[in-house]
């Protein structure tokens, strides 16, 4: 088996401070949800215990895993308690049979002793099959129109005036997200405000794509939408606390699928707001590094990536205006750092397999400026 | 009863099947085989391609598991694990799954109604030969696929190929245009033979065989065929789009250009939601003719048997869309699809329940086709009840496309199909080469492969759960999916295991296997009166039947089924 360590760490796990918080509000989340937990929620003890034994054993943040029973906004929440019922009756259903299998099986085993005659030969009963053609048929009907209930309860949801609009554009292999009404361009990473009690700040997104299917999957917020060329999609999220929560895309596109991963950063309004404004602002012009704006203008950066205020307008690569408020590079493949950034410039692919991005073959001192330059763009 | 056969008059009426074999060389055998017309040759040809290609399929998955056994695993390059995944599923459906059903329909349709070939016999060796060339033209992408300049590449755009990713401008190379010639070239091989066994089943019954009177195993094949000639059409077409597309600068899903994607969808999908019942509805026949026998029972409810396989036919042209909630149709749309996509479960749990009614008061068997027919139940039990929560929209929103869909197609397809090959294979083998299986090696493949599938497959939903997508060459460390991707891959282990036991049981058993005799399992339907191996003509004398089981009949003179159906 082929294995080489990177000099920069995938990400593997989030930095100490996202640890701590999403961990103590994990803790409050949980007494919440016994409160609220009415029928369905019992058989998920059980899958919950499994689920904690394998992470503990995996020693996983469980606030990172992206399970679709631990929804944190509203769809996600509407889903998880659709599944619930559903689970429900299909593990009543599975009691019965697989029971019955195995009644049959043992109760009309041959026996040691036969006598070797045939037994009784049946031939149909119409009562019978009557009997489980309706019970099935009376299961279908009920799972159907909950099913249609939650259907419309989340597809056709009326969206707000104070709602939240973001554009989000799926490239192989990275997410492009836009604010348009407030004129922020951004990549991979989505930051949205939750709701707070009364207030209520959904997001709506509107999914469109550059090239081929992707699909929006961020399981704790809500189900996955594709993101089809030529056709506009939406859906909508509504968390109801600050935190990260990770996803990525769902539909192959191509060799990188794997590496399109999305983190959702879900802020109180205050520092949503702060986020904002943070945002809004022109790129830093940080004289120091004059050099390294010298060369990103200079070479093909500018063909694909922009920077506000600079010649580079590209639009084939991810918007670096604010690059360094960014956790992460290459759509999730490395930690965003000065080495990070140094060790993805220099070769894009080993990183990244497959990525669209080349490896621009800049010298030792070019490659330090721009690093230099592209570390000022807080 | 003049003209009905009778157990045992037959093989000593008339030489046993092989003509003198003294004075022929390999060559011989070898020519024979190539030109044969014979539907039991021909059905064996189909087998083995199958079991062949099940092998490599097998090996494409296995090296899929290393890779994914770990976090941040480097074993194969993104580009390879995404041609093996595609290679994988392709490979299942169009050469291990549709030659397996055509071959054991063309071995056993014609001696179960009691005629001598099919109705077109040279139809279908070119239904065959199609097949075969489809499936080497598939696997020739790996040295041509990048044209005859470059190094091979095999196709890496999934098993239904979404547009616009097979586009030219995202698919270059002619990886993708083998892809799409060597499933159509299997294709119009598959509608060939789907309109040979119709005819054959339709116009070539013995005298007295009824459509009422059929085995349920001929039944349910015709609709097996029915839905091939619906099924496969539309893809054959939706290719020819695709193919236009890449060579002649049409844009039928050409997005660039105006195209659209969901066009590809809709045309995929009504093609492969029938599809996957065109692969169960044989599964079901094999378990409609073995449960019974090893019951000692007459099927129960043969008639509403018949009227659900067809209610399936019917809804399962109805439910396409099921693969595509989460694209964006409206409430309404996705509405129609969830009523539809419930709807089948109905005339599915009916057969289920008639299965068990057939095993309720009966003295059951357990020998090797028995425990193959059982794990059968339980694990399709399963997977009928994980697609319910699929076929719920928006609980599909979270788990479409993730690796739950991957654990619940697997038990359809394994846990259903592959397993009741297994037993299909057990059962007839007696008859096919005249002698019997280890019994004691068959029962070891059986446990090490039903818990490896069950170690593979039952975990497989949970990742699924915590959000894992399919179709993912790697996966970060620190999401909780590391354990049991690490389990899933240990239970290939035993999977080979079985499969080697397998492969070891039927080649050494073919050769030097106890006599089996006509009869061995004590069964019912016709091609149990006949030799083992059949005469190339099946029957000295075409029989007479009157009732489903007419061997019954014939041992239970005093009680025969005719009084009572």
């Amino acid at each position: 088996m082929k294995s080489f360590s990177l000099p920069i760490d995938p990400i593997c796990c989030p930095d100490a401070k996202e640890v701590g918080t999403t961990a103590s509000r994990n803790g409050a989340r949980s007494n919440r949800t016994v409160r609220r937990a009415s029928l369905p929620i019992y058989w998920l003890a059980t899958f919950i215990v499994i689920q904690q034994s394998v992470l503990a054993a995996e020693k996983t943040d469980t606030a990172l895993v992206p399970s679709i029973f631990a929804p944190e906004s509203a769809p996600a929440h509407a889903i998880s308690h659709l599944a619930g019922f559903v689970l429900v009756i299909t593990a009543a259903i599975f009691v019965v049979v697989a029971g019955l299998l195995l009644y049959a099986v043992v109760r009309f085993r041959r026996r040691a002793n036969d006598d070797g005659t045939e037994p009784a030969q049946v031939y149909g009963s119409g009562p019978v099959e009557a009997a489980w053609t309706t019970v099935p048929f009376l299961i279908v009907l009920v799972l159907t129109l909950t099913t249609a209930r939650v259907i419309q309860e989340v597809q056709d949801a009326r969206k707000p005036v104070e709602a939240l609009d973001v554009q989000v554009i799926g490239h192989q292999w990275w997410w492009e997200i836009r604010y348009p009404k407030l004129g922020i361009v951004t990549a991979n990473e989505l930051h949205v405000p939750a709701s707070q009690g009364r207030s209520r700040f959904p997001t709506f997104l509107d999914l469109r794509s550059a090239d081929v299917v992707h699909s929006f999957w961020v399981p704790r917020l809500a189900g996955k939408t594709d993101l089809i060329p030529n056709k506009v999609n939406s859906m909508w999220i509504e968390p109801e606390r600050p935190g990260l929560f990770v996803g990525q895309c769902a539909k192959y596109c191509g060799t990188q699928h794997a590496k399109m991963l999305l983190r959702v950063y879900v802020h109180t309004r205050e520092d949503f707001d702060r986020w904002v404004e943070q945002q809004r602002k022109l790129a830093e012009n940080d004289p120091t590094a004059a050099g390294g704006r010298l060369v990103f203008e200079r070479t093909a950066c500018i063909n694909c990536h922009a920077v506000n205020g600079t010649v580079g307008n590209g639009r084939f690569g991810p918007d670096l205006t604010h690059l360094m408020s960014r956790t992460t590079l290459g759509s999730g493949a490395l930690t965003n750092s000065p080495e990070g950034l140094r060790a993805w410039i220099k070769s894009p692919d080993r990183f990244k397999p497959g990525v669209l991005m080349p490896a621009m073959n800049l010298n030792h001192g070019d490659l330090d400026k721009l690093v230099a330059y592209l570390t000022t763009l807080k | 009863m003049n003209g009905t056969v009778t157990t045992g008059d037959i093989s000593s009426a008339m030489p046993s099947g092989a003509t003198t074999a003294t004075e022929k060389t390999v060559f011989d055998h070898i020519h024979s085989w190539l030109v044969t017309v014979d539907h039991k040759k021909l059905g064996l040809m189909y087998i083995i391609y199958g079991l062949v290609f099940f092998v490599v399929a097998g090996l494409e998955a296995s090296l899929m598991r290393i890779q994914l056994a770990m976090p941040n695993n480097h074993f194969l390059s993104p580009q390879l694990f995404n041609q093996l995944f595609t290679m994988h599923g392709t490979t299942m459906v169009f050469l291990v799954g549709m030659p397996l059903i055509f071959g054991f329909a063309n071995y056993l349709v014609p001696l179960m109604i009691g005629a001598r070939d099919l109705a077109f016999p040279r139809l279908n060796a070119f239904g065959f030969w199609l097949s075969v060339c489809g499936g080497l033209l598939l696997y020739f992408s790996f040295i041509g696929g990048e044209g005859m300049a470059g190094a091979g590449s095999a196709p890496d755009v999934g098993w239904f190929a979404y547009a616009p990713l097979t586009g030219k401008a995202f698919s270059k190379g002619h990886s993708t245009d083998y892809w799409i010639l060597g499933i159509m070239v299997g294709g119009f091989g598959s509608i060939a033979t789907a309109a040979n066994i119709i005819t054959t089943i339709l116009c070539m019954r013995c005298r007295g065989m009824t459509l009422a009177k059929m085995p349920l195993l001929a039944w349910l094949n015709l609709i097996m065929c029915g839905m091939v000639l619906l099924a496969v059409s539309p893809l054959t077409a939706a290719q020819i789009m695709l193919l236009l597309d890449r060579f002649l600068g049409s844009h039928f899903f050409d997005t660039q250009a105006g195209g659209s994607a969901t066009l590809w969808m809709h045309f995929f999908w009504i093609f492969g939601h029938p599809e996957v019942y065109i692969l169960i509805i044989p599964a079901f026949a094999f378990a409609s003719e073995i449960i019974p026998v090893f019951s000692r029972k007459a099927i129960f409810g043969y008639p509403v048997m018949v009227a659900a396989t067809v209610a399936i036919g019917f809804v399962s042209v109805s439910v396409w869309a099921h693969h595509m909630f989460t694209i964006g149709m409206t409430s309404t749309a996705n509405t129609f699809f969830v009523i539809s996509t419930m709807m089948v479960g109905i005339p599915t749990g009916i057969k289920i329940f008639n299965w068990l009614g057939t095993m309720w008061g009966g003295k059951l068997r357990f020998d090797t086709p028995m425990l193959f027919c059982i794990a059968f139940l339980f694990q399709f039990l399963i997977a009928g009840l994980t697609g319910i929560m699929l076929a719920a929209a928006p609980f599909n929103w979270q788990l479409n496309d993730s690796y739950f869909v991957v654990a619940h197609f697997h038990f359809t397809l394994v846990g259903g199909f592959v397993i009741m090959i297994f037993a299909a294979l057990y059962y007839w083998f007696p008859k096919a080469t005249g002698r019997l299986f280890s019994e004691k090696l068959g029962k070891w493949h059986f446990w090490l492969f039903v818990l490896g599938f069950h170690m593979t497959f039952d975990t497989m939903h949970i990742p699924g759960i915590l959000g894992m997508p399919r179709r993912i060459y790697t996966y970060e460390a620190g999401r909780g999916w590391g354990v049991l991707n690490l389990v899933i891959s240990m239970g290939v282990i035993l999977q080979i295991a079985g499969i080697l036991i397998f492969v070891f049981n039927l080649l050494r058993s073919a050769r030097k296997g106890r006599p089996a005799g006509n009869d061995p399992w004590d069964a019912w339907t016709l091609e149990w009166s006949t030799s083992s191996p059949p005469p190339e003509y099946n029957f000295a004398e075409i029989p007479t039947v009157k009732s489903r089981r007419p061997l019954w009949d014939i041992k239970h003179p005093t009680d025969p089924d005719w009084k009572y159906e």
